[in-house]
């Protein structure tokens, strides 16, 4: 569905990303996962043409990116870490911003706006607040709400829960987890968590200095991967898993 | 209620509705400028830069050099367009005002515009970005409406820093609230200068609240404090404005410098003119080379000037071939020049005549302009602001080799008061001055005749020149005020007591 050919970013001389090739299947959930720096977030923003790519081309259904790219970010849904709301427009109409944009009518906006409330878990009281009035974690289901708002097919997410305590961070993903498969989504997540990439991704892209090193299922990445990178990133989680599984174990024997 | 404060309270509809559609307008345009500019700049550092440089120098302009400044300019294009198109523009009033109050109304405007486009949070932008919006989209869902509040602080600067410098638009030929402050400075009529500055204060402090409470409610989002500070500002703009739309244009213009002799004379006019039923509006406080060169352009119709000043200054002899000649001269050199038509003397002279206090002349030893160049070097000599650049000046210090140890310059009023504190030791009085007599002042004889004779003579623009109603109401004033009655009448005005009107004192000296 989405298909990166010999895509390539530089800046002030300097190769960031590429070039590289990538496809992302329809209805995958794809992480992208690297350390800071890598080129992720790069790679991200030129799926949907906020960075254009140096060489090489993006389509997206054999479309690629044309002269006026915020016609086809209308049908992509964007979330990132600083969220961005509006904070000048209360939860409601940052909800509607995209339904506006698509010349949806009042009432279908209404409905949506309390919809999409219901399905990222907020009350139906936060409609009318401000964004400076919420929580992190209320900000962040908001955000998501208004990049779900007009129906989008894609949703592209860079570092969406990195700004939140690890319990809602969790909570979030798997919620978010949820509506990936219950609204058929095709989602593209940046991450550098990589616990948080081998949960929630059904492949995950590893990506160092610019270039992809790998693209598997976790399970093929926690497996002794013959990538070095891979092997360096994948130490933490196993250690942490051998550790958590000892704990439950000498737990389970003690009892 | 006291004279004075009623006149004053006569001529504020007038006055004021002058002074809002002025700031109003100035404001406006200043806006539909500005924003755009602000917008531009915001998106391009190469514009930012200059665009804030230049704003900022403007600034640095004295509001009233730019007002004068705008005078020459205009007055050049309008004779360019007379001479392509046909026909001019008025170069004096409110056009120069509103071009010079505009370009002063735009650095607070741009300021605040650049800085709260450019403040706007980088993630909200690239969520903007990111969800579809187009550059217009962008600029007017989020980028205006989270930069309103600071440019609306910025429009408050701006609309109490217009409405401040309006008032020396009357400088320029325009009528604003800064005519109470001109005239009443110059007439010493502190009632007229302190009425001016309260009118205008509070008319810059109630807009300001007015436009605070838009920015309030731009801030907070409350749309009522936006609708209640808009309705409120449209409102005073239509009401202040309307007795300018009821009343309709004046029939006749009649100009006048600024001093009180000037504002009498200007009055007499008027009400020749009303008594016989035609309107007249005074455009006052206008500089000597300027309200000439008005009148020629035909934007006022007539004023009375002086021939010795007309004779240096606008034909630029240095002669003096005696009163009469100079008068025939003038009548011959004017309409040939410039079409104006000299209708004739009104029976007096007002000459520039160096003075000094009686007893000190005679204590030094002075009489005339030959015993003054001997003492002149140990002397302070005061003189009004245009004196010492006038071809006058030149001729009488090059005539009796005049070498003061000083030189400085003062509104009128003030170079009296300079004299009387010692300030100052000779000032260049005026013949027609009643304050010659009430202080005591000698006028120094000009054995040399290095000064030219200065009666006063009524003119007329070339439009003008065979309008019968204009005509017949001057007409009685040739010949009608002997230089007695004038001086009276000035120092009526002048005088620290007991003060007459422009108005009042007109009457006195209107033929029977």
């Amino acid at each position: 569905m989405i298909s990166l050919r010999g895509v390539a970013k530089s800046y002030g001389g300097r190769q960031v990303v590429g070039p590289l090739d990538l496809d992302i299947a329809r209805g995958a959930f794809v992480a992208i996962l690297g350390g800071s720096g890598c080129g992720k977030t790069t790679t991200l923003k030129m799926i949907n043409g906020l960075i254009r790519p140096d060489a090489g081309e993006v389509s997206i259904e054999g479309w690629p990116l044309g002269e006026a790219p915020w016609r086809r970010r209308r049908r992509i849904g964007y979330v990132f870490q600083e969220i961005g709301l509006f904070p000048h427009l209360s939860v409601a109409e940052n909800i509607a911003v995209g339904p506006r944009l698509a010349g949806w009518d009042r009432e279908r906006i209404l409905a949506r706006s309390a919809e999409l409330l219901e399905l990222v878990a907020l009350s139906p009281d936060v409609a009318e607040r401000m964004p400076a009035a919420l929580s992190g974690g209320q900000r962040q289901r908001v955000g998501l709400a208004r990049a779900l708002a007009s129906g989008p097919e894609i949703m592209l997410m860079d570092e969406p829960f990195g700004a939140l305590d690890p319990i809602v961070r969790e909570a979030l993903g798997q919620d978010y987890r949820t509506l990936h498969e219950r609204l058929g989504l095709t989602t593209v997540m940046v991450t550098h968590d990589v616990t948080e990439a081998l949960l929630l991704a059904d492949q995950v892209v590893v990506m160092d200095a610019g270039r992809i090193v790998a693209v598997d299922d976790p399970g093929v990445l926690l497996a002794d991967h013959p990538e070095p990178a891979v092997r360096a990133l994948m130490e933490t989680p196993r250690r942490q898993a051998r550790r958590l599984e000892a704990l439950i174990t000498g737990r389970a024997a003690r009892g | 209620m006291d004279d004075r404060l009623a006149a004053a309270w006569r001529v504020l509809p007038d006055y004021l509705g002058q002074h809002v559609l002025l700031s109003a307008c100035a404001l406006g345009l200043g806006l539909l400028i500005s924003l755009p500019l602000a917008i531009a700049a915001s998106r391009n550092p190469a514009i930012r830069w200059p665009a804030l440089f230049v704003a900022g120098l403007i600034q640095t302009i004295p509001s009233l050099a730019l007002l004068a400044l705008f005078y020459p300019v205009l007055l050049a294009l309008s004779t360019l367009a007379k001479a392509t198109f046909g026909h001019g523009f008025p170069a004096l009033g409110f056009a120069p005002s509103l071009m010079a109050l505009t370009l002063y109304s735009m650095l607070p405007i741009l300021r605040n515009g650049v800085a709260g486009i450019i403040s706007v949070d980088p993630a909200v932008l690239e969520a903007a970005d990111g969800m579809g919006m187009t550059p217009g989209q962008r600029l007017w869902r989020v980028e205006l409406p989270l930069a309103a509040p600071v440019i609306m602080a910025g429009v408050r600067t701006s609309a109490v820093w217009t409405i401040g410098a309006a008032t020396l638009a009357t400088s320029v030929g325009q009528t604003s609230l800064g005519n109470y402050i001109f005239a009443g400075l110059q007439t010493e009529n502190w009632v007229g200068v302190l009425f001016g500055c309260a009118a205008a204060a509070i008319l810059a402090l109630s807009v300001d609240q007015l436009l605070g409470l838009i920015e309030s409610g731009l801030a907070r989002r409350r749309p009522w404090r936006i609708w209640t500070g808009a309705t409120a500002v449209a409102a005073g703009v239509l009401l202040a404005t309307a007795p300018l739309w009821a009343a309709g244009a004046p029939a006749y213009r009649i100009g006048a410098k600024n001093f009180s002799e000037q504002y009498i004379l200007s009055e007499l006019m008027a009400q020749r003119l009303g008594a016989v039923g035609a309107r007249a509006a005074i455009r006052d406080d206008l500089g000597s080379a300027t309200i000439y060169r008005a009148l020629a352009a035909g934007e006022i119709d007539a004023y009375v000037d002086y021939s010795g000043t007309l004779w240096a200054n606008v034909l630029g002899r240095r002669d003096n071939p005696g009163r009469a000649a100079v008068l025939t001269g003038l009548a011959s050199g004017l309409a040939q020049r410039d079409g104006v038509k000299l209708l004739g003397p009104l029976g007096f002279e007002n000459a520039y005549a160096l003075a000094m206090k009686a007893d000190r002349a005679r204590a030094l030893g002075v009489a005339s302009l030959d015993d003054l160049a001997r003492r002149a070097p140990d002397l302070t000599l005061g003189t009004d602001i245009e004196f010492p650049a006038r071809p006058e000046w030149k001729s009488v210090q090059s005539a009796y080799g005049l070498r003061f140890r000083r030189l400085t310059t003062y509104q009128p009023t003030f170079m009296y008061h300079a004299l009387e504190d010692g300030q100052a030791d000779v000032i260049s009085a005026f013949s027609s001055d009643g304050r010659i007599e009430a202080d005591h002042l000698m006028i120094l004889a000009d054995p040399r005749r290095a000064l030219p004779p200065y009666d006063a003579v009524i003119l007329i623009s070339p439009q003008r020149s065979h309008d019968p109603t204009l005509l017949a109401a001057l007409q009685p004033l040739v010949g009608a005020i002997d230089a007695a009655a004038m001086r009276r009448a000035n120092y009526a005005v002048d005088r620290p007591e007991n003060k007459l009107t422009p108005a009042q004192a007109a009457e006195t000296l209107a033929p029977r």
